[in-house]
């Protein structure tokens, strides 16, 4: 059965490309990367990263100093563009702070505030027992902090949670919203997700020998693994009106791979089953796609699963790309980021490019977009696949 | 308006409720209340290798997963599941961040894939072989009321049944400082959105401005209900133990609270 298709109001992405829609939109015009040579504090891989410039000097609001953590400054900066602050406070004039729901997603939250005093107290010249007095726990590395941020800068006080599935946790998110607005827990919803650089993930997917030392390249014949990235992207979402001119949620899908915890279904079992389970929601056939939104993480298995699942739901004919090398892998912010660069593709009319990648693994099938275009895009699908096997597809398309 | 869901199963596993069966009499007051320590959990849906790479956590959530199932793994499958915790898993954090303090950052790679919020979610996927929808959420210490909604709305629009696992554990003496749990605690639910031959209760949802949040009526439970997010549902199970009509009242967020009727099913 079809889903009742919700409106996005307004939406904005702050990442490696810049703060603000426009940034995103100039640069995936331009073929304009955001990775760089990795500089991050205390990391010394050598790796390009997608790094939001100017973090460090974001200041949170007085009253939610408590906060302040990089997570959610990059949170904060996010808040900031696209007049999105407006198209909130509208909607709370109008529905009331009660019926705004806040579903947000994080993988890491802000766990660099753990890791910098554990780094402290190890750097204690008579190795103290306690951390910080400075380190706010709660308001920083708790997954919901996020959440609590946001509902708490907004004075929102209706439905709210953070989705924590690795890198489809601002995906589900528009899917829980979807949830709470059909059964009268609200009427509108704040959706999205931040993830922001930090040394347990630069370390972690190093570990697991991801992490690639050049640009990522998705899809590619020798692609090395991921570039980590960071971003914070926010959507607003509501039943829709009589206008016609609108961006709509138009189905979702969700699934477990049920294989391995870090390893997909090397058939895309769970990927395919997410993207047909969305275009069912949405009561739609593969063919009423005109663009897919890759996950396109740049990891051989990665890679190699999701166009076996691409090619089982769609076959060769959908254009399809990965924008992993514009941003790097924005992780728990990744489906958020890239639902946004499907909407941007929409309204100006253009497919990005499969950045990075000179030649595409002969092994691969997917219909890859390699070079600029004007192509009309009306509705597309965002595929978000993370840790745990935990899959989610979106489909977008305007209205009607 | 509210939420109708109806409530198939439960287990509980808590320091001195060590299952729901065993546990009704002491939620209804019938028996006395003794904190007694957790076991070390060995959950049976898990094969041998992965019980070695899982945390106290971890065996937390799957062991009150499997016993809500009542160890009917073959329906594991059929359930879409909502895993809600407010922590996550400190022992690995503790790990990780002492490792970065390191020369060289020595991160376990198992450490790191386990340290995802949803790692639960994984292995109980892998084990189950439950390919269906599968969210891990945190709403802080208001974790086990979100988690509730979450899942019951799930149940509702995705007409799917949902197990429903809310769980959080204790961390390590340095993470301890800065957030103490007092021990650990895991609920779970089976939950449906039509009455089922098993239903035990309907629970009817809806957030309101309530402040006047339902305590336990016992002191050593209600201690236990302030040491832990998942222990928020106290109140909750003590009324459908009593198995009687009433009105429970649990803290949502930013001064909402989540109202749940508690009925015959």
């Amino acid at each position: 059965m079809a889903i009742k298709p919700l409106k996005i109001t307004s939406y904005t992405t702050t990442n490696a490309l810049g703060a603000g829609n426009r940034a995103s939109l100039q640069a995936l015009q331009e073929g304009r990367t955001g990775l760089s040579q990795n500089q991050f504090d205390g990391c010394d891989l050598k790796t390009f990263v997608g790094e939001v410039a100017g973090l460090d000097e974001v200041c949170l609001p007085e009253h939610l100093a408590a906060f302040n953590c990089r997570n959610n400054r990059l949170t904060y900066l996010g808040l900031q563009q696209d007049n999105f602050s407006e198209a909130v406070l509208a909607a709370r004039n109008k529905y009331g702070g009660r019926r705004i729901g806040v579903f947000l997603g994080t993988s890491t939250s802000g766990i660099q505030q753990t890791e910098l005093a554990y780094m402290e107290l190890a750097n204690q010249a008579n190795s103290g027992k306690r951390l910080s007095s400075d380190y706010h726990y709660t308001q920083t590395h708790n997954t919901f902090s996020l959440g609590d941020f946001v509902q708490q800068y907004y004075e929102l006080n209706g439905p709210a949670h953070v989705v924590s599935t690795a890198c489809s946790s601002s995906a589900k998110v528009f899917a829980s919203a979807y949830r709470h607005i059909q059964t009268g827990f609200c009427d509108a919803a704040l959706v999205g997700g931040v993830d922001s650089l930090c040394l347990t993930t630069l370390y972690g997917f190093n570990s697991l020998q991801l992490v690639s030392e050049q640009k990522c390249t998705p899809w590619g014949k020798d692609r090395l693994g991921i570039n980590i990235g960071e971003a914070a992207g926010f959507a607003l979402l509501e039943r829709t009106d009589n206008s016609s001119e609108q961006l709509t949620l138009q189905g979702y899908g969700e699934s477990s791979d049920a294989y391995h915890m870090s390893t997909p279904h090397p058939e895309g079992r769970g990927a395919a089953k997410a993207m047909q389970a969305a275009l069912d929601s949405a009561g739609l056939n593969s063919n009423d796609i005109d663009y897919i939104n890759l996950h396109g993480t740049a990891t051989q298995s990665n890679d190699s699963a999701e166009d076996n699942a691409v090619m089982t739901v769609f076959g060769n004919t959908t254009a399809a790309s990965s924008t992993k090398g514009w941003t790097g892998h924005t992780l728990g912010a990744a489906g958020i980021t890239e639902v946004i660069f499907g909407c941007l593709a929409i309204e100006n009319s253009f497919m990005p490019v499969n950045l990075n990648t000179q030649e595409i693994d002969p092994t691969m099938n997917a219909n890859i977009v390699m070079t600029k275009n004007n192509n009309t895009v009306n509705r597309f699908i965002s595929n978000s696949f993370g840790f745990g096997g935990s899959n989610c597809s979106l489909i977008i398309g305007r209205k009607g | 308006m509210s939420t109708t869901i109806y409530v198939n199963a439960i287990s509980l596993v808590a320091p001195g409720l060590p299952d729901w069966r065993q546990s009704q009499s002491v939620l209804s007051g019938k028996e006395k209340y003794t904190f007694e320590d957790l076991p070390t959990f060995s959950p049976a849906i898990l094969p041998a290798n992965e019980r070695r790479r899982t945390t106290q956590l971890i065996k937390l959530a799957l062991h009150a997963a499997e016993e809500c199932l009542d160890s009917n793994l073959v329906a594991a499958e059929n359930y879409a599941t909502v895993f809600a915790s407010s922590d996550g898993d400190h022992g690995i954090i503790d790990k990780i961040c002492k490792a970065l303090t390191l020369p060289e950052h020595p991160v376990s790679p198992t450490l790191f894939h386990n340290s995802v919020h949803n790692a639960p979610s994984g292995y109980w996927a892998i084990a189950a072989k439950a390919q269906h929808s599968s969210n891990s959420l945190s709403a802080c210490d208001e974790s086990f009321a979100a988690g509730l909604v979450e899942a019951s709305t799930f149940a509702l629009v995705e007409q799917q049944p949902v197990l429903f696992v809310a769980y959080d554990y204790p961390a390590p003496m340095l993470l301890d400082s800065v957030r103490h749990l007092q021990a650990g605690f895991a609920v779970a639910m089976c939950l449906s959105a039509n009455k089922e031959q098993n239903s035990i209760v309907k629970l009817e949802l809806h957030l309101d401005e309530s402040n006047t949040h339902t305590k336990c009526n016992n002191s050593g439970l209600e201690h236990l209900r302030t040491g832990n997010p998942a222990a928020r549902s106290l109140p909750l199970l003590q009324a459908i133990s009593n198995n009687k009509t009433q009105n429970i009242v649990v803290p949502y967020l930013q001064s909402t609270s989540l109202n749940i009727s508690v009925k015959a099913a």
